[in-house]
């Protein structure tokens, strides 16, 4: 039997913390879904009410925020288009670990293009 | 002697049709199609709302009114709310059965949850139809251009 401080097949390799990460990114996003259309909701009750509270998500603070949302929701569309691969591709489940690596790699991509475009956004330049 | 023939083994042997609903599987799918289609809506949105012109700093009143004022975007953001909401509540449906213990304590969030997602479906959805760029009284400088006409 395998041994838990040496991981089992799946176990603590990429498998789990892909999954894990998922997870967690998949529940973030969902609760901010929800908020987001609550504040778009407000669209219909005065364009003073709605600027009022889509201003909140201007503020420095914020801006770190959406940082956060966008790696969030990156991550997790990526790994997604990951998990379907490994499901329908005849060689997805023999190249899952090396499809997680790419996940990382284009998120990274995407951040590093992201997130000086945000802060020139937010702190003007 | 003419050789025997032997039926193979399980064939056209049915005990009794199979019930099992074909829920989870529909469920399963639906979580890989919608996720493909949302890459390239939410991609897309981000892209417009977050990445273009001035990012955070356009989103107001006038700039939603002139997204909604195009059919395209309408269906664009119900296609994506619905979308959205039902994987994200098969999802968080999953997420529920996982680490609840108690039948009565899966039962008591996951109807919570379907009547939190049910009311967000339904309030967007209505938001999206219902919504008028050029309200009768506002000030027309919070309003999009189009409205001044
Ligand atoms: C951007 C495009 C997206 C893609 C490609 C995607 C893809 C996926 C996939 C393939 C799964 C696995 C389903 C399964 O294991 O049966 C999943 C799970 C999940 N997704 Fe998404 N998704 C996307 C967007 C979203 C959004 C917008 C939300 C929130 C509203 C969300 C919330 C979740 C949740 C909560 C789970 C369950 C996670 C788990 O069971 O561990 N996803 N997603």
């Amino acid at each position: 039997m395998a041994k838990a401080s040496t991981g089992t097949l799946y176990r603590g390799n990429e498998g789990m913390w892909s999954w894990v990460a998922h997870r967690v990114t998949g529940v973030g996003i969902f609760f901010f879904l929800l908020v987001h259309v609550l504040d778009t909701s407000l669209v219909r009750v005065s364009p003073e009410a709605y600027n009022a509270v889509i201003g909140t998500y201007k503020t420095p603070i914020m801006a770190f925020g959406e940082i956060g949302l966008v790696a969030g929701i990156v991550f997790h569309a990526f790994n997604g288009v990951r998990i379907v691969l490994v499901d329908f591709w005849k060689g997805g489940p023999k190249n899952q670990k090396k499809m997680f690596w790419i996940v990382l790699i284009l998120w990274a991509l995407m951040m590093l293009a992201f997130i000086p475009r945000q802060l020139m956004h937010t702190f003007g330049g | 002697m003419a050789t025997p023939t032997i039926p193979a083994p399980r064939a056209e042997y049915d005990r009794h049709k199979t019930t099992r609903s074909q829920f989870e599987l529909f469920a399963w799918l639906f979580m890989r199609l919608s996720g493909v289609v949302l890459v390239i809506l939410i991609f897309g949105h981000l892209f417009v709302n977050l990445w273009s012109g001035s990012g955070v700093h356009q989103l107001d009143f006038g700039f939603v009114g002139g997204k909604w004022a195009n059919p395209f975007w309408q269906i664009w953001d119900l296609v994506m709310l619905w979308l959205a909401m039902l994987h994200g509540t098969n999802g968080m449906r999953t997420i529920i059965s996982d680490y609840t213990e108690k039948p009565g304590t899966r039962v008591a969030l996951q109807l919570t949850l379907y009547i939190a997602s049910g009311i967000v479906v339904v309030l967007g959805t209505l938001v999206v139809f219902t919504f008028n760029p050029c309200p009768t009284g506002a000030d027309p400088s919070l309003l999009a251009s189009f409205c001044k006409a």
